[in-house]
């Protein structure tokens, strides 16, 4: 039985009842958590890239940033168990995305600067779900929180928003990405608490 | 990785000593581990370290290649050494 | 396998808090009571544990800052977003417990058999494990030669200023201060780069031991530094600490 260290108790805000999954809290930081060095890649070399359709499409940051986006306000909850409320971002919707593409998959494994991956069912993606997002907080999204493009899917726990986002691959089959290898949940819903494999 | 600019965040396997001391039941910063990926040989404690809540991830000073990974499912440390070629 | 490593309990122990120092107005140093405590070397350090009543635990690791045989002590910067060092920093008080394991470490660190000349290189809070070892060179009766390169924003946030005005043989302090010096400074004024390196550093010929210690980005410029005025990357141990108040 560890002691209790008198006085000491975590950062927490006020929790509006109904907002937030169980087990979080709220917190008014942006805790920044990464699995790797942060990548820098120039805007001049980035593209976002749809693969295992009928044909491959790609665009760049020009093309990209010239396609509709939409502003909005969302609550995110990370895995480690704080969630932010009212975070806003700009993005590219997916189903503005997906729509480039003719495909019959019914997942996709995201892929990221640096190796990170994480899969999704494409239905997760689609109904205004999903964004590739390229602001926060009404500035460009900044490196450190994935700049300066993360996926955007605030329905899920936070891991499932890949930092550094340059692609999906479009699958038939659900194969687990980087954290869901090491024993997170394949779907990781918040509201039904699936944190770990299993759950 | 070419031109990875120094992220102040990331650590070194001193930061881990205590974990991989509690894993391993041994003193692990100066073991060394082969990269499975590009075979560099790197004392434990100099290896690049990523430490968050979510999980620790471990990687080679070269090539950056993930060497060993550890997280805590339902209180239970969980550790991935898959990416070791050999750790001695 | 360093052989002769203190063995450290490899479980979490009840600490209690002691005596309490304030170094800075940042920074802490705080005697740890352990019941059994097996001793230390200079240069390691213990990861602590907080734990609050609803059961949230955070863990940190702290580099010891008294010399072997010296009662254990930690000192800690507090970081102004951080969550343990407020804590330790602001609200822990004698007789307060938390839980510690360590001693931990075995790459950096310093037994007198070792010798020099030494070349300590400290970013911020980097000089703790520093200082234990220039603690336990002095009670050891060493007479390795020691330079120690201390960088600091400004001279209020020099941690154990007056220890360090008053260095023992042998021991040779060179301060930077990087954001704003008192009048009359007549010191290094700048981060520390490859000139002050090659002005302050070792001769190569004379085999010297490094060690570096400090926020990441200081680490790895003092570091490359170092390798570049020719000394073998395995004579130049580093502890990274992360991003720090630097």
């Amino acid at each position: 039985m560890s002691p209790i260290s008198r006085g000491f108790r975590r950062k927490r805000e006020a929790a509006p009842a109904g907002r937030v999954p169980p087990g979080q809290y709220v917190t008014k930081d942006f805790p920044v958590l990464s699995a790797g060095p942060t990548p820098h890649t120039p805007l001049s070399e980035w593209s976002f890239s749809i693969a295992g359709g009928r044909e491959p499409k790609m665009w760049t940051w020009e093309q990209f940033r010239s396609l509709p986006s939409e502003n909005l306000t969302t609550d995110i909850h990370c895995v480690t168990r704080w969630s932010k409320l009212d975070t806003t971002w700009q993005g590219v919707s997916l189903d503005v995305l997906l729509a480039a593409v003719e495909y019959d998959a019914r997942y996709v494994l995201a892929f990221s600067d640096g190796g990170y991956t994480t899969n999704l069912p494409v239905a997760d993606l689609l109904g205004g779900k999903a964004w590739v997002a390229f602001e926060y907080g009404g500035g460009p999204l900044g490196a450190e929180h994935g700049g300066p493009a993360r996926l955007l899917v605030p329905h899920l726990y936070f891991w499932k928003s890949a930092k550094w986002v340059r692609g999906l691959r479009l699958r038939d089959t659900d194969e687990p990405g980087f954290w869901e290898n090491y024993g997170y949940h394949m779907y990781g819903d918040p509201w039904r608490e699936q944190r770990y494999a299993g759950d | 990785m070419d031109d990875v600019a120094v992220d102040d965040a990331t650590l070194d396997g001193n930061a881990i000593g205590g974990l991989l001391a509690s894993v391993f039941g041994t003193e692990m910063t100066t073991a060394t581990g082969t990269c499975g990926s590009c075979g560099a040989v790197t004392l434990v404690a100099e290896l690049a370290v990523y430490l968050s809540r979510i999980g620790t991830v471990v990687r080679c000073r070269s090539c950056y290649s993930v060497l060993m990974v550890f997280t805590e499912i339902r209180g239970v440390t969980c550790v991935d050494l898959m990416g070791l070629a050999s750790m001695s | 396998m360093a052989g002769t490593a203190v063995r450290g309990r490899l479980t979490w122990q009840t600490a209690t808090v002691g005596l309490v120092t304030d170094e800075t107005p940042k920074v802490r140093t705080l005697r740890l009571e352990v019941p059994d405590w097996p001793g230390h070397e200079a240069g390691q350090h213990v990861d602590i544990r907080l734990t609050a009543d609803d059961g949230y635990q955070a863990e940190r690791a702290y580099s010891i800052a008294s010399a072997p045989g010296e009662p254990l002590a930690i000192t800690v910067e507090r970081l102004d977003d951080g969550e343990v060092s407020p804590y330790l920093t602001q609200e822990a008080q004698p007789g307060d417990q938390f839980e510690v394991r360590g001693p931990i470490g075995g790459y950096f660190v310093w037994e007198a058999g070792t010798g020099g000349p030494l070349l300590l290189a400290a970013g911020g809070s980097g000089v703790v494990p520093l200082r234990a070892i220039l603690r336990y060179r002095s009670l050891a009766g060493s007479s390795a030669p020691v330079r120690l390169l201390y960088s600091s924003r400004s001279w209020e946030d020099v941690i154990y200023s007056s220890e360090l005005d008053l260095p023992a043989d042998g021991v040779k302090v060179i301060h930077t201060l990087t954001r704003s010096q008192p009048p009359m400074w007549h010191g290094y004024a700048r981060r520390v780069d490859i000139r002050m390196l090659a002005e302050v550093a070792w001769p190569t010929a004379e085999r010297p031991l490094a060690y570096v210690c400090g926020p990441t980005s200081f680490v790895e410029s003092v570091a490359t530094g170092l390798v570049g005025l020719g000394y073998p990357a395995g004579r130049v141990k580093t502890e990274r600490f992360g991003a720090t108040g630097q």
